[in-house]
């Protein structure tokens, strides 16, 4: 404790500022003999090495991973891409080198010395890209005639393939080459100019999965920019291979029977939530956003009213029209606003207020019950339901089942769709709920909006005793040598509101749906297959008065609509699925029998089954 | 108002070294930016000189007051210096991969730049009072060492090691300047041996992938490697006398990464050789045992310890900075004093000349 007694005084401080001092001038010195080591030691081969700057770095791009279908069958793989570089310091005299190429490969010569013009900019001994994806043909005139072409390199870079055209293209998505705001994004920071990266779909969401890691080497090169020597070598690390959850057969299927309409249809396992198929119609090669498009390729995708760049599954809202019943016969039980024996009697129209709400059927369905307003899908029952019920009663219920949010799905840009309560439509037009809504939202039209994939969510949580998954695309990852990196296990996102014995009463009633020769959807059974399901049929108003369409467009565009949702078999479902078909007209003829053709499929009937061709009556 | 002793013991030997310096900088960066085709522009040269005219005015406004003033300041300074961290991280500007600057309209700076100074002059405050002759114990070195530490990971946090590590080696150096107590600095070091091995058995394999390759580059032949290759071949050709003002092939096709920041040594060697490196060393030299010796004069432990601390900073700058391009360090971004291109980092090297003219010039006023 005599501390005060030896405090520092500038004598200490000096003493010890003279040993600083040596310990710095013997850093210097160590500095001193390194410079004097590499510049007069060494200086004459390092001189060597720095004149024609033979030292360089040659990038080798990973190859993509691969994305495979449930059952393993290859989806998306990579294809070599032969791109042709030029290198301006060994390639001189340049005229004449470029003279010589552009002989060897069709290539203007103009067009090659503008591309040269544009990347001057870039010191001289970068390879500058004159052209990708030469060909073989190409290829082989200029391997030839290699000497004869200084500072010409060709690399192989492995490039994007979609084997299967138009396949599950919303799904899958494409790759892209990126642009300036991505490169300045955080997220994009290992990337550079000239990389492709996913854009869309899987191949977006998926992307640091399938990347991989670039590799390259450090090389010594001659005058003529020909490699001496390989310094160092750092291989590529190629991306993780994706399983998807979909099935290239029930895929293919969907959309052969989409073919020429607008529409969507979704498939999932209802017990895991895994989507077996996803396709929306019309589809687009995504081989062309790699290739490279033209202007007129663009404008078509653009410009076609079919919006064939829109993943209708997830994108598309539409009024989910009578499937939307299961809902409200969900709320009227669960509030014993009616039982299984309730019974109204449906003329073919319910009066309210002043007005007149018409059932489909004019003639009307006589007494109905649950069971029965379900399978004929009455529109009067619902509409006395949905009076008792009152709006904020139905919403809570439909929003408690997953309708109106995203379901959450691993893709980009999910549609919430529309579930209104009278304080939203307050806050939304200022105008308070009126009676008559009621009975519209009760039967699936006025606000009600729901995308296909949430009716299939649905559906699915219907068949499984009431859990909502979460829909899921991957299945599983795998690293190149295979071995599992991850696999997705299902996700329970919640529960239905509902009691067992509804739920009962409900199954009861969809599969009645199919299997009464009074139900809706009766004409398009499959023998031999017990399916449930429920048809719908949307009226469409309003776009009719965009754009000056003749009447025949005009005609279709007012055209309902068509939905189906369903799964089999009944009593113990292995697949949902849920189709929309845009002015398909009814339900029951234009989305039911591709429901049936999709869960055929799935079961394997297609062999010893004739195609479809089944006549059907039309009523929704 | 001026007292004309100031202008009688003003340290002009001090200003001339750095005015030297400054000048062989100014020329070097005029190569680095012009010669070659891609890359750097010539608009970042104007830009540095700018950056000297605003230097200069910070240089003579760290000169006018007395410097013990800082004492009482250290604590704003260094609360202003920490809060200015903060904000970086959260609002900085994105810039490659790293949260580094604050844009105020035209200009950006580098709050890390600073953060220096400030631990400079609160780590004097603090030792000033304490310092013995036995040696700080480990209780009295808590305080420093949380000082320290605090903009050091914020600053490592942006991310920048480089700047991060410098805060570190001052602060070290000025505590190794005051002595640390026998039995507290055999405690430190065994326990840093101890959690050395022990971290690195937490580590998960790609951070310590990360720190082996950060320590040996020619694991990543693809990145640092190479640049150090570039590097080492750029200085090596420039053999004894160089290549000549502008005519560095290296540096022309921009083969060498930051050549006007953290490279710029490898420029000023392909063009002067041997003896280019030779001067700017020995100037630096110079101006390091200059600020020694300014401690030394110096009469009383704040102004020492203030000179000590800066010194350090130069030292330790230079020493990585130019070590790293020679292959002899992991590279880290540390700029080279007085020489690399940046607008942070000039003014507060040269607020830092202001202050050791500042204490060389008031070391007669003692009580």
């Amino acid at each position: 404790m005599t501390k005060y007694l030896k405090t520092a005084d500038q004598d200490w401080y000096k003493q010890r500022l003279v040993r600083i001092a040596f310990c710095v001038a013997g850093t210097f010195c160590l500095i001193f003999m390194r410079l004097f080591y590499l510049q007069v030691i060494h200086g004459e081969e390092l001189r060597r090495l720095s004149e024609n700057n033979c030292i360089r770095l040659q990038s080798t791009d990973p190859s993509r991973g691969m994305i495979f279908d449930r059952n393993g069958k290859l989806l998306v793989d990579n294809r070599p891409s032969f791109d042709l570089n030029i290198v301006l310091k060994d390639a001189k005299p340049i005229e004449q080198t470029v003279k010589k190429l552009s002989k060897y490969i069709h290539v203007p010569e103009s067009e090659l010395l503008s591309k040269i013009e544009n990347e001057k900019t870039v010191s001289s001994y970068k390879p500058i890209l004159l052209k990708k994806d030469i060909g073989r043909d190409a290829l082989a005139a200029i391997e030839v005639r290699k000497f004869d072409l200084p500072g010409v390199v060709v690399d192989v870079k492995p490039r994007r393939h979609y084997i299967e055209r138009q396949t599950a293209a919303h799904l899958i998505g494409y790759l892209s080459e990126i642009n300036a705001d991505e490169l300045n994004s955080e997220e994009y920071q290992e990337y550079r100019v000239g990389d492709y990266i996913g854009k869309f779909g899987v191949e977006k969401i998926f992307e640091s999965f399938l990347q991989g890691k670039r590799g390259g080497r450090q090389v010594e090169v001659n005058v003529m920019g020909q490699v001496v020597r390989i310094l160092k070598t750092v291989d590529a690390q190629p991306g993780q291979n994706l399983y998807l959850t979909i099935d290239l057969n029930v895929q293919k299927k969907a959309e052969a029977l989409l073919e020429g309409v607008a529409g969507a249809v979704a498939a999932m396992d209802p017990q895991t939530g895994q989507i077996l198929a996803l396709a929306s119609s019309p589809s687009f090669d995504q081989n062309i956003f790699v290739d490279g498009m033209s202007h007129d390729q663009w404008d078509a995708l653009v410009s076609n009213p079919l919006r064939p760049l829109e993943n209708k599954v997830i994108h598309g809202e539409y009024p989910p029209a009578s499937t939307f019943k299961v809902i409200t016969a969900i709320a009227a039980l669960e509030e014993s606003v009616i039982d299984k024996k309730t019974t109204f009697y449906c003329p073919g129209y319910y009066k309210f207020g002043n007005r007149v709400y018409r059932c489909w059927k004019p003639a009307g369905h006589d007494n109905v019950n649950i069971i029965k307003a379900l399978a004929e899908s009455c529109d009067v029952y619902f509409y006395q339901v949905g009076q008792k019920l009152g709006i904020d009663r139905l919403s809570m219920y439909a929003i408690a089942s997953g309708l109106g949010s995203p379901t959450g799905i691993d893709l980009d840009h999910e549609a919430a769709g529309l579930i209104p309560t009278a304080e939203w439509k307050k806050r939304r037009t200022g105008v308070a709920w009126q009676g008559g809504e009621t009975l519209s939202v009760a039967i699936g039209q006025g606000f009600d909006l729901a995308t296909p994939l949430q009716m299939l969510v649905l559906a699915s949580a219907v068949a499984n005793g009431g859990n909502i998954y979460k829909p899921l695309i991957l299945k599983s990852v795998y690293s190149p040598e295979g071995s599992v990196i991850l696999e997705r296990k299902k996700q329970l996102a919640g529960k239905l509101p509902v009691s067992k014995k509804t739920l009962e009463i409900i199954k009861e009633g969809l599969k009645e749906v199919v299997n009464n020769p009074k139900g809706t959807a009766w004409l398009a059974r499959v023998e031999g297959l017990d399916i449930s399901g429920k048809t719908g049929t949307a009226q469409v108003v309003g776009r009719s008065k965009e754009r000056g369409l003749s009447e025949e467009e005009l005609a279709h565009q007012l055209k309902s609509h068509a939905w189906f949702i369903a799964y089999a078999p009944s009593a113990d479902p292995k697949i949902a699925v849920s189709v929309i078909v845009e002015h398909g007209g009814h339900g029951s003829s234009a989305a039911a029998p591709i429901a049936m053709e999709v869960i055929k499929t799935y079961f394997g009937y297609d062999k010893n089954s004739k195609p479809e061709e089944r006549k059907v009556a039309s009523n929704p | 108002m001026i007292d004309r002793r100031f202008v009688k013991h003003f340290d002009w030997g001090l200003l001339g070294l750095t005015f030297l310096i400054v000048c062989l900088g100014l020329l070097t960066l005029y190569s680095a930016v012009t010669s070659s085709t891609a890359g750097p522009q010539k608009i970042l040269y104007f830009k540095q000189l700018v950056w000297y005219c605003i230097g200069l005015a910070a240089m003579i406004f760290s000169l006018f007051f007395n410097y013990k003033l800082l004492d009482r300041w250290a604590p704003i300074i260094y609360a202003m210096i920490i809060f200015l961290l903060v904000y970086v991280l959260l609002f900085g500007k994105y810039v490659a991969g790293a949260r580094r600057w604050i844009v105020m309209g035209p200009v950006s700076i580098q709050p890390s730049e600073l953060a220096k100074i400030a631990v400079i002059i609160i780590l004097a405050r603090y030792y000033s009072k304490l310092a013995n002759i036995g040696g700080l114990n480990l209780r009295e070195l808590f305080t420093p060492f949380v000082l320290a530490i605090v903009p050091f990971i914020l600053i490592v946090k942006q991310p920048d090691l480089g700047t991060g590590m410098i805060v570190l080696l001052i602060a070290g150096s000025m505590t190794v300047f005051v002595k640390i107590e026998r039995r507290s600095l055999l405690c430190i070091i065994t326990s840093c041996t101890i959690t050395v091995p022990l971290v690195w058995f937490f580590l998960k394999g790609y951070q310590k992938r990360r720190i082996l390759t950060f320590l040996n580059p020619d694991r990543d032949p693809l990145g640092a490697g190479y640049h150090v290759i570039q590097s080492k071949i750029a200085i090596g050709s420039g053999m004894i006398s160089g290549k000549g003002f502008l005519k560095g092939t290296q540096n022309a096709l921009a083969f060498l990464p930051e050549q006007h920041t953290d490279f710029i040594f490898s420029v000023l060697a392909e063009e002067w050789g041997f003896i280019g490196g030779f001067i700017l060393l020995g100037l630096f030299l110079m101006f390091i045992i200059w600020g020694l010796n300014i401690a030394y004069r110096c009469r009383e432990p704040f102004g020492t310890i203030i000179a000590v601390g800066i010194t350090a900073m130069i030292f330790w700058q230079v020493f990585i900075n130019i070590a790293m391009t020679m292959g002899l360090m992991p590279i880290v971004g540390v700029t080279l004093p007085f020489i690399s291109y940046g607008g942070s980092s000039v003014i507060t090297t040269m607020i830092c000349v202001g202050l050791l003219l500042n204490i060389s010039m008031r070391h007669f006023l003692v009580e």
